[in-house]
């Protein structure tokens, strides 16, 4: 039952978000049915780990080991993203329209319930529809401030992203028919995984094909990457938290079911797919990196580089590389929201993007340049934090596994990106602030927020809870057959 | 009818469902591409017709039902509502590749579907899914075609339209009976695509004055 009210509490959550007029009702309806959905991920999540795979209507909605990895982090990050979003907004829109307010808080409960049911249905067809949806509720969210580029950002998101989903219909019904001919019944997870020995290799191969494609698109993989910065960047931030922290993690877990099917037959060549789109997407990142010009642009493109290290360490195979994937989608979740948190309280001080007209940030303001600082450091890799560890733990797992030529490369790439990202964040966060610069008083949810989204980025570099690494393993098993 | 005369149909269909979608790259005005993609969906609705027939299967009726009720009716509906007449009647010769060429690449596009389909269809068998699986990926490599030469907004929607078109037209044949929850809420979910697509042309109207979304590049590098 619990699985059914993670799906509802959203839904309701954007139903009561109209119901008063008040401008603090919508906000914190939102938080409260967040917190909700927090506490039943993470009771959802203990009993997988547990009991293993717990299913709340058979053939339709279920949640194993990786859906309960990714649920547990888009909850995380839904929460963190309410609170910012209550003060962001207000001063965003100003608080006498809310009406706007509203429209905000609706349209974000539905983005939210729309990536819960991508990772909760177990029916392919529906999981296809909730990714369509993902990008559908997120669309006008891209464009809230309705400027001429946020317009810009939204279409070129909607046009590339529906493109691809189209592609990826094409390949989950050649998926189904490859499945119908192995003799599999209901079209779920499950019964894909159990015909797989059957499955026809060649449709099978060409389903990958199209659906990599097509969910690639959505992910982020280059060279379809094209729509990622421009909508990461001019969506509000607390948006952007959602969109580069969750969501291309939770499009990234569609494909990442395909893989113990795939491996059945290796004349599909699945893991090579993998590691070559992955390295592809890791090395343009990391020259794309050394030239933005626009801090939120730098943020939308480190993510690019993680999806493209999470690609890399899947490819690599094997259950050390498979744990390093799933602890760096945990990591750059929760990096990566606290990055653009950051970058929406530096955006409310400086009112500019442009990395080059920001300086000494941590002088005009301790609390935004801190998080900048830190959320710069942990995303590029520095230790102690934990994005640093998982991707140690990919390298070290791809040098244990002979893959010499990928590991060099992705090692390249990662100290390139490193770089770029530490030049660009020092400079802002140091050095001496313009003369004109004016005290702006934060929000006090933007620093509550910042707050619970630093704890994690923090405790996670020095700890892992028993469970949580127990989690992560059975995930990593999930992954492998 | 005997199975062969309905293949036969079916196969009828399938070239006329293909026509129509050169009729989309061939179109000069963009009420034209909207007539197009039209007849593109009864042609899709009497495929599945002919194939439910075929297989007596109650599932592709229902699809055929869905499809007639949402995308020669409630699309065109739906888009002319939110888009408004005075962008659908426009005439638009703007696009980044003219026309002949684009129909020459278009018939390269569909050499090359067939190319992708016919392993696939030997390492499966079936005769239906014969004519409806080459011609549906083609259908789907013309939508995208469409989108990307294609400057402006309406025309991109009826790309990204026809693309799911391709995909439900290989659909009938090689997932015949997908759960017909699956069905509705993916017909929902193109009802979705057309309604946000159309408002947020016009949205892009109101602010720019025009919709020639290629016009849109601000956002880049350097």
């Amino acid at each position: 039952m619990g699985l059914l009210f993670i799906l509802i509490i959203p839904l309701a959550a954007a139903a009561l978000s109209l119901v008063s007029a008040d401008r603090r009702f919508a906000p914190a309806i939102t938080i409260a049915g967040a917190l909700a959905v927090l506490v039943l991920a993470l009771k959802t999540a203990f009993t997988v780990i547990k009991a293993g795979e717990i299913i709340a209507i058979a053939d339709w909605v279920s949640c194993n080991s990786l859906s309960a990895l990714i649920l547990l982090l888009v909850a995380f990050v839904s929460l963190t993203a309410a609170v910012f979003s209550w003060g962001y907004i207000e001063v965003h829109t100003g608080p006498d329209n809310v009406k706007k307010i509203q429209r905000y808080y609706i349209r974000f409960n539905l983005f939210v319930f729309s990536m819960l049911a991508v990772v909760l249905f177990s029916q392919v067809a529906l999981v296809w529809v909730a990714v369509e949806l993902t990008t559908l509720m997120s669309v006008f969210l891209v464009s809230f401030d309705n400027t001429r580029q946020a317009l810009e950002a939204a279409w070129k998101y909607v046009v590339l992203t529906c493109m691809g989903a189209a592609f990826a219909l094409l390949g989950i019904l050649l998926l189904y028919w490859a499945m119908k001919g192995a003799g599999g019944k209901t079209f779920t997870w499950e019964e894909l995984t159990a015909v797989s020995q059957g499955i026809n290799p060649k449709i099978l191969k060409t389903a990958f094909i199209f659906i990599l494609i097509g969910f690639g698109t959505k992910v982020g993989l280059v060279p379809m990457h094209t729509w990622l910065p421009d909508a990461h960047s001019q969506a509000p931030s607390p948006v952007c938290a959602l969109l580069s922290g969750v969501e291309t993690t939770t499009i990234l877990y569609v494909i990442l079911r395909l893989l113990p099917i795939l491996n059945v037959s290796p004349s599909i060549h699945a893991s090579e797919w993998f590691l070559v789109s992955g390295l592809v997407s890791v090395g343009a990142a990391a020259f794309l990196l050394i030239q933005v010009k626009d801090y939120k642009r730098l943020f939308a493109f480190s993510t690019v580089e993680h999806m493209g290290i999470i690609m890399v360490a899947v490819g690599l195979g094997g259950s050390a590389a498979h744990l390093g994937a799933t602890y760096q989608i945990l990591s750059h979740a929760i990096t990566k929201s606290l990055c653009f948190f950051a970058a929406g309280t530096t955006l409310l001080i400086v009112g500019t993007r442009e990395i080059s007209s920001v300086r000494g940030l941590i002088r005009t303001s301790p609390i935004a340049g801190g998080a900048f600082l830190i959320g710069g450091l942990a995303i590029a890799g520095a230790p102690p934090f934990a994005v640093f560890l998982s991707e140690f733990a990919i390298l070290r797992a791809g040098i244990a596994g002979g893959h010499y030529i990928a590991i060099t490369l992705l090692g390249i790439f990662i100290l390139m990106a490193f770089a770029a990202v530490m030049f660009h964040v020092n400079r802002m966060v140091f050095g001496k602030p313009p003369e004109d610069m004016v005290k702006v008083a934060l929000p006090k949810t933007a620093i509550i927020s910042l707050t619970m989204a630093l704890v994690p980025v923090i405790v996670l570099g020095l700890y892992i809870p028993d469970s949580l690494y127990k989690l992560l393993r059975l995930a990593a098993a999930s992954l492998g057959r | 009818m005997t199975v062969s005369s309905l293949t036969q149909l079916n196969a009828l269909t399938g070239g006329l469902f293909l026509l129509s979608t050169f009729g989309i790259i061939a179109m000069r005005q963009i009420l034209g591409c909207l007539k197009m993609f039209v007849l593109q969906s009864i042609f899709l609705a009497i495929s599945a017709l002919l194939l439910g027939y075929l297989h007596q299967s109650i599932h592709l009726f229902a699809v055929a039902a869905i499809t007639l009720l949402v995308k020669p009716t409630l699309i065109p509906y739906l888009l002319q509502r939110t888009v408004g007449n005075e962008v659908t009647a426009r005439r638009e010769i703007s696009q980044l590749i003219n026309i002949p060429t684009s129909l020459l690449v278009a018939v390269g596009l569909t050499i090359v579907s067939y190319f992708v389909a016919t392993p696939l269809l030997s390492a499966a068998g079936g005769t239906t899914a014969g004519v409806n699986l080459p011609i549906g990926i083609a259908c789907l490599l013309l939508g995208a075609y469409t989108v990307t030469v294609r400057r402006e907004a309406l025309p991109q929607i009826i790309g990204i339209l026809t693309m799911e078109n391709g995909a439900f037209f290989a659909g009938i044949s090689i997932a015949p009976d997908l759960p017909l929850i699956a069905e509705l809420s993916a017909a929902f979910d193109v009802l979705v695509i057309a309604l946000v697509m159309g408002i947020l042309t016009r949205k892009i109207h109101e602010r720019m004055g025009s919709t020639t979304v290629s016009d849109l590049k601000t956002l880049k590098e350097v």
